[in-house]
């Protein structure tokens, strides 16, 4: 099964878990299992519009975003990183009010 | 080459083959910012957020600047500042390394320190309060600031455009995104089929920590269209390959580079045989000795030990 790495933000919905394996074929299905397995997650990835804005998800380090979204495939063994998104390294803000 | 004074001494950077780098086939450049006059990609950025800001009436002679860094951008702006008669406040923590602060401070810098354990989130909200509070200072602020990707679409681009007009690919990491979004605009504009990689540095823990996901930060300066892909590189893989730019290329880079080095490698799969990437070193290596990057001893180990720090 693929493996869903878990930022340290949101550990607390998963029992401190930092990975975990979930079933699927695609992004969107793993997040499916891994949502009805840790129902506390889905609203810290998920809105209205879908993926949230400020996380960034990525398969075997490629950014979804690029490849096919949520449809990415997925095989067993891949890993399935989601992060928050960063700029700039440890000297970067987090929001700007501009 | 001869220039007036050191502002006008930035840019036009080697750009430098690395055969014995590149992949069977395939040929990677690096293009050696590091070789600009304080030593940074960021002197480009630093001189077009200042002189963009006097173009437009926003920054008067002798008015003091404000910009939350402590990094490059901050020793770019120290220098560019001093020399057109600006004076410069640097807001940083107050555990930024001693080097840099003294670095700050001989350029004449004034450094306001933010509570450490706020990190640079800290630093920019002190920023931000502070020229609220004073509207005789200028903020340039490179993450929202179109100048810094400006500098890269009329500098870094051409300059790669007229040393390698056939480039394939070009690869930079992913910080503010002026980068990638002024040179790959440029480059998609010379030829469409130039394909844009962005190398992002994987933080450790420590890092992402501090993050709230309700306060994600997406740089108004990146334009994620303009990229092909968005590859994330660990410290280990980063520090593999800087290592190896300096064993088998001879070249001492910062470890960013060898982030966009590990991306360049591996995107050569999905580009035809004969490709020329270009990959941007924003820096050399010097500023990061104290970090332990470049000691002696085991890469995963030292990779592990300093993954907190290594990007900063």
């Amino acid at each position: 099964m693929p493996v869903v790495r878990i930022p340290s933000v949101l550990r607390k919905h998963t029992g401190g878990e930092a990975k975990i394996t979930a079933d699927g074929t695609s992004v969107r299905e793993v997040f499916d299992s891994l949502t009805t397995a840790h129902p506390g997650l889905a609203d810290n990835l998920f809105d209205d519009d879908g993926l949230r804005g400020f996380i960034n998800v990525y398969v075997d380090d490629e950014d979804i975003r690029y490849v096919s979204g949520l449809d990415t495939p997925v095989e067993d063994g891949s890993e399935i990183a989601i992060m928050p998104a960063v700029a700039g390294g440890a000297s970067s803000p987090q929001r700007v009010g501009r | 080459m001869i220039f007036g004074d050191i502002a006008q001494a930035i840019g036009n950077t080697p750009l430098v083959g690395l055969p014995r780098l590149s992949p069977d086939g395939y040929h990677l450049y690096l293009k050696l910012e590091g070789q600009n006059p304080t030593g940074s990609v960021k002197d480009r950025v630093a001189k077009y957020l200042i002189e963009e800001a006097e173009r437009y009436g926003l920054l008067s002679p002798g008015q003091r600047v404000l910009e939350p860094t402590s990094g490059n951008t901050g020793i770019g702006l120290a220098a560019i500042c001093q020399v057109k008669g600006y004076p410069l406040t640097c807001v940083m923590p107050e555990n930024t390394s001693e080097e840099r602060k003294q670095l700050l401070t001989m350029f004449g810098v004034e450094i306001v320190h933010s509570p450490a354990t706020e990190g640079s989130n800290g630093a920019v909200r002190m920023a931000q309060q502070l020229a609220a509070d004073d509207p005789s200072v200028y903020m340039p602020f490179q993450y929202g600031n179109a100048a810094n990707s400006l500098a890269h679409y009329e500098t870094t681009g051409p300059e790669i455009i007229a040393d390698l007009p056939d480039v394939t690919a070009f690869v930079a990491g992913l910080g503010t995104g002026g980068t990638v979004t002024g040179v790959g605009r440029r480059l998609k504009a010379w030829n469409p089929d130039v394909k844009i990689y962005a190398a992002e540095p994987e933080y450790g823990d420590l890092v992402y920590g501090l993050r709230n996901l309700d306060e994600g930060y997406v740089p108004e300066v990146l334009d994620q269209d303009v990229l092909d892909s968005r590859i994330k590189v660990d410290s280990l893989r980063a520090l593999e390959w800087t290592r190896r730019l300096a064993s088998e290329e001879g070249i001492f880079a910062g470890v960013s580079t060898g982030a966009s080095l590990a991306v360049a490698a591996r995107v050569c799969g999905r580009l035809p045989e004969g490709a020329k990437i270009v990959a941007l070193s924003p820096d050399g290596g010097w500023k990061y000795l104290s970090t332990g990057a470049y000691a002696p001893g085991d890469v995963k180990e030292i990779a592990s030990a300093i993954s907190g720090t290594l990007w900063a």
